[in-house]
């Protein structure tokens, strides 16, 4: 496949736009800001972070997890899982694979749910690193409570896929603000 | 045949495939769990490829069963070339039936396979298997596509397939180009990545009202401004036309054109310009008739927008207004994706962190106020303090209009630049000033933030509205004043040719219209061109306004902070003077009367769309340029989700209240008699009665008599009335029908839950109990050979409930075997061990891993609902 070459193939490009949510120039620009990335030895498999453009996500290294198909799980992308990155996060993308990727963002321990650890991992991510933003346990657990309250229909401890999904359809700005842009 | 060798090979693809993965997951050590989650996924897969490979052995069968099938094309090709016998053919219709039944297999395994073309972009695979797929898809539908359909029906549907194929490309390169087309939209991008979406948010909608005023640009530009320009009478030809003597001397000054007098008044910038001649041109182009219907038809045209714009933000944003998930959504969906910015991503951690405590104390409901009377006190006060601005500013407004007055009625020659444009530098320095002061002043209430912003919206509003009142109202009087002059000069003009006939006729009765020059033709004040002129005036000040503001406000300001931070005493960067925010609801605000202005004025000046656009495209850039190289994100980033249609909805209450002045204008003030494409008519939409009559045949006139007379009008009124009444009340009704789902859903729900508790707890005991009596059990297999009856039992419900912790909702139970008799004790307590290690937490009560055992069951119960 020409997806490292310098430029895309026109079937492949037309295969990518097929499979993603991204019009034509999304996925040039994409290429090539996925090139710039790249040194001389564009040829084999690039396994390039691209934690560049979230440089202000809490959820960076999360994010490059769940979209990373690399064996050695640290992250890594290819040209095509940072497609599948953009797709699932570009404008036109569906509530439903929106949801999916949020659900395995947030999904700390990759166990299929979200526990109480996931929560608390994932509120922590939220309220930023420093002390005076952080919640006390206290807080914690009176949110954590709450939460679970609201969205774990079947009272088993944990929010599951489907329960999240429940959750964040009836949301009004999921779908907007679950975007990046390049 | 090659066919058959392409499904094997495409079949041992799949097996590869399938191996792969496996190998895959067997490679990964990441974690049992892990597997689990991917493993659910994958069986979804399996059973759609496997599926497909059912599809694909069908049209196989089709294939072998008719060995004539496959080679048809060639038959039918022997066939042209030998033509066949009757028996042949009759064996051909036979086979021709049965062909046709595999062929519909075959069509719908084809159209199976481009819906899972069309979705997969909508799964959650990665690129490599959506790749495989698609190509694998798209070779099978390619392969039998062309073995579809048979005789003419075949050419119909190979030439079907051609065109959606071109369809397809079609629309995709349409797409593109669409989104090719979209200007500004890296620029916003950017914006957005270093901002939020709320700033982004402000530059949507300035693209948007670009967009909007582009289009009332166009049609007062091609059907007023350049017909007049191409083919009405030239510059010169008549007074209307034509600069008068007393200010030829003037005209070409900078200062005069600045204030769009002289010869920028006597062009087709403005109303006055226009002539009353019916048809010009050789096109006949009817001129009044075409003013008239643009000036309506730029009305017509922003309403429709705005409220088709609204339906379907409210379209959008309708579902969210239920409460029941505000924790939720406050952890799962505040984050915004969009902030790349480091600066911007503190803030919204704070914020985030601030909602969150909020949420909780609001919940805990400890939140007390301390001295209510003391709050209550403040903010009547700030209300009474807020309403003295608002009138001390309508009042200033209202004395400088009538001041400006009198020095226009002295002649604006002897006065200085201050005292020629008072009113609109008032204006200005009033929306720029007063704002502040009302921040200043929400200080005293104490609200909550949120609510904050909306007062302040709403005061700056008001603000807004009442300036502009007050200045249409002044305006009015300087109507009415003119209207007074004109009355006199009609008169003067009526003695001053009397007395021109009377002195020429001795001579030719047409000597008059040859000897005098138009520009000393005397002629009326012309209100509706004053009117235009003050409109394009307050656009131009007021957008010089805010490039100053803008420049100096921030692009000064900062480059004060960021150079003089070098010698200064204390940090200027984090410390008083700091850099400016962006603004989003005051610029917002700021468009929205603008546009209302445009809208208001451009009757009476056609030039105001052009004029606008151009302002809105300086301001883009300058905006743009200004937010990227001075502004800090804001301390309250807020999203921009629901507050779009507040925009537009104070949108539509600026164009409903600006429309209001120029209909009253139309409808209620005969036009001028000199000037303007309607002088010499009674009311300006006589213009229409004109044309009904002349340029329609008589019958339609006829009818249009009819239709607007009142017997007919006010039926029809009562109708709609009608109409509007039960188009509410059944909106109302399935409101209500709406809510009664809703509390069906819940008590569903509800039951769900308890149901579901239920058979937790019932998984859970009988869990517990088969753990019990299956160690009895082996102890007892251990110690003494115990009855074989019993154990069996036992062990069946054991075996299940391992089966169910390795398989989650696999409910297939296998007969227990004399191999597995040995099971229970030996392997049953295994993966629950397994299970535990991977969680990776030692602390976990047994009885809570197990807990979670069911979920896996209960999961499409869940969906189910």
């Amino acid at each position: 496949m020409g997806t490292t070459a310098s430029q895309l193939g026109k079937d492949v490009l037309s295969e990518y736009q097929e499979l993603t949510f991204l019009t034509k120039q999304e996925i040039l620009l994409a290429h090539k800001r996925f090139s710039e990335l790249l040194s001389k030895e564009e040829r084999d498999r690039p396994d390039t972070r691209v934690n560049i453009y979230f440089i202000s996500n809490p959820f960076r290294q999360r994010i490059c997890q769940v979209f990373s198909t690399s064996d050695r799980k640290d992250g890594s992308l290819t040209f095509e899982d940072f497609l599948d990155l953009l797709s699932a996060f570009s404008d036109s993308a569906t509530l439903e694979i929106k949801s999916h990727y949020a659900f395995r963002i947030f999904d700390f321990d990759d166990d299929g749910t979200l526990d109480t650890g996931d929560l608390e991992k994932l509120v922590n991510c939220l309220t930023g690193e420093t002390d005076e933003t952080r919640l006390t346990t206290d807080e914690m657990r009176q949110l954590i409570n709450n939460i679970l309250e609201e969205s774990d229909i079947d009272k088993d401890g944990t929010v599951n896929l489907s329960e999240f999904q429940h959750v964040i359809s009836r949301s009004p700005d999921f779908v907007s603000s679950f975007k990046i842009v390049l | 045949m090659p066919r058959d060798s392409l499904i094997t090979s495409e079949n041992d693809i799949d097996v590869g495939l399938d191996l792969a993965e496996d190998e895959d997951v067997l490679a990964s050590e990441e974690g049992h769990e892990r597997e689990r989650h991917r493993g659910k996924r994958r069986d979804g897969d399996r059973e759609k490829r496997k599926r497909e490979k059912r599809r694909r052995k069908e049209a196989h069968r089709a294939e072998e069963g008719e060995d004539e099938v496959q080679t048809r094309p060639e038959r039918r090709e022997r066939g042209k070339r030998k033509r066949a016998k009757n028996d042949q053919e009759a064996k051909g219709r036979e086979k021709d039936e049965a062909e046709e039944q595999e062929l519909e297999k075959l069509k719908e395994a084809v159209d199976d396979r481009k819906k899972l073309i069309q979705g997969l972009r909508g799964k959650p695979f990665p690129m490599k298997k959506k790749l495989v797929t698609l190509r694998e898809s798209q070779e099978f539908v390619e392969k039998y596509e062309g073995a579809l359909g048979k005789g003419k029906g075949r050419k119909l549907y190979a030439y079907k397939v051609m065109m959606t194929k071109k369809w397809m490309k079609f629309q995709r390169d349409f797409e593109n180009f669409k989104t090719a087309c979209i200007p500004w939209e890296m620029k916003i991008k950017e914006i957005e990545s270093h901002f939020g979406s709320s700033v982004a948010s402000y530059f949507i909608f300035l693209r948007w009202m670009y967009g909007i005023n582009m289009i009332l640009f166009g049609l007062t530009f091609g059907l007023v401004m350049v017909p007049e320009a191409l083919m009405g009478r030239p510059y010169g030809s008549m007074p209307r036309k034509t600069v008068p003597r007393g200010e030829e001397a003037s005209a070409m000054d900078f200062a005069v054109l600045w204030d769009f007098g002289g010869y920028a008044q006597y062009s087709v910038l403005f109303y006055g310009f226009y002539n009353n001649q019916r048809a010009i041109g050789w096109l006949k182009f009817r001129m009044p008739l075409s003013y008239f219907l643009v000036g309506v038809g730029t009305v017509a045209y922003s309403y429709m927008v705005v409220i088709r714009t609204m339906a379907r933000n409210a379209n959008e944003s309708g579902v969210g207004d239920d409460n029941s998930f505000n924790f939720s959504w406050k952890m799962f969906t505040s984050w915004d994706y969009l902030i790349g910015n480091p600066e911007t991503a503190d803030n919204k951690f704070a914020s985030i962190t601030t909602s969150f405590k909020e949420a909780i104390l609001e919940e805990q409901e400890s939140h007390k106020d301390d001295n209510i009377h003391l709050t209550r006190f403040l903010r009547v006060l700030a209300n009474f303090l807020v309403l003295c601005c608002l009138a001390g500013s309508g009042y200033l407004i209202y004395f400088v209009v009538r001041r400006s007055q009198k020095f226009a009625l002295d002649g604006l020659e002897n006065h200085t630049w201050w005292e020629r444009n008072e009113v609109n530098m008032v204006m200005s320095l009033l929306g720029m000033f007063c704002p502040m002061l009302f921040d200043v002043i929400s200080a005293l209430e104490n609200y909550h933030p949120r609510v904050a912003l909306q007062w302040q919206l709403g005061r700056i509003f008001a603000l807004f509205l009442g300036n502009l009142y007050t200045f249409i109202i002044a305006l009015m009087d300087e109507i009415n004043l003119k209207r007074e002059e004109e009355k006199i000069i009609k008169f003067n003009i009526t003695m001053w040719e009397v007395s021109l006939y009377n002195g020429t006729v001795s001579e030719n009765s047409t000597a008059p219209s040859i000897t005098i020059h138009p520009a000393d033709v005397p002629r009326g004040p012309c209100w509706e061109t004053m009117v235009g002129q003050e409109f394009v005036r307050l656009i131009i000040s007021d957008t010089m306004t805010t490039y100053i503001t803008l420049l100096i406000g921030d692009f000064l300001r900062a480059v004060l902070v960021r150079f003089l931070n070098y010698c200064w005493c204390w940090d200027l960067e984090a410390g008083f003077p700091s850099y400016s925010e962006f603004d989003v609801s005051g610029n917002v605000l700021g468009l929205i009367f603008n546009q209302g202005m445009i809208w208001m004025g451009a009757f009476y000046a056609p030039c105001l769309p052009a004029l606008n656009v151009l302002r809105l495209h300086v301001s883009m850039y300058l905006q743009c340029w200004a937010v990227m190289c001075c502004n800090v994100p804001q301390e309250r980033v807020f999203k921009a989700s629901g507050s779009n249609n507040f925009y537009m909805a104070m949108l539509l209450v600026i164009l409903f209240l600006s429309t209001l002045p120029a209909i009253y204008t139309i409808v209620t003030i005969p036009p001028s008699f000199d000037c303007g494409p309607f002088s010499g008519k009674n009311r300006m939409f006589d213009v229409i009665h004109e044309t009904l009559e002349s340029d329609f045949p008589a019958w339609f006139s006829k009818v249009f008599s009819y239709a607007s007379n009142p017997g007919l009008v006010l039926p029809f009124i009562l109708l709609m009335v009608l109409a509007i009444y039960y188009l509410q009340s059944t909106s109302k009704s399935y409101r209500e029908a709406n809510v009664e789902l809703k509390k069906k859903l819940q008590t569903q729900n509800e039951e769900n839950k308890r149901k579901n508790k239920r058979a937790a707890l019932k998984a859970q005991m009988d869990l517990e109990e088969a753990r019990k009596t299956a160690s009895q059990t082996a102890e007892q297999q251990k110690n003494n050979n115990a009855s074989l009856q019993d154990q069996e039992a036992d062990e069946e419900e054991d075996f299940s409930s391992s089966q169910r912790l390795n398989h989650g909702k696999n409910g297939h139970h296998p007969p227990p075997t004399a191999g597995d008799r040995q099971l229970p004790a030996s392997r049953a307590p295994a993966p629950r061990t397994y299970h535990h290690g991977n969680h990776g937490a030692p602390g976990y009560l047994p009885g809570f891993s197990r807990q979670s055992e069911p979920r896996m069951c209960r999961v499409p119960s869940l969906q189910r609902h």
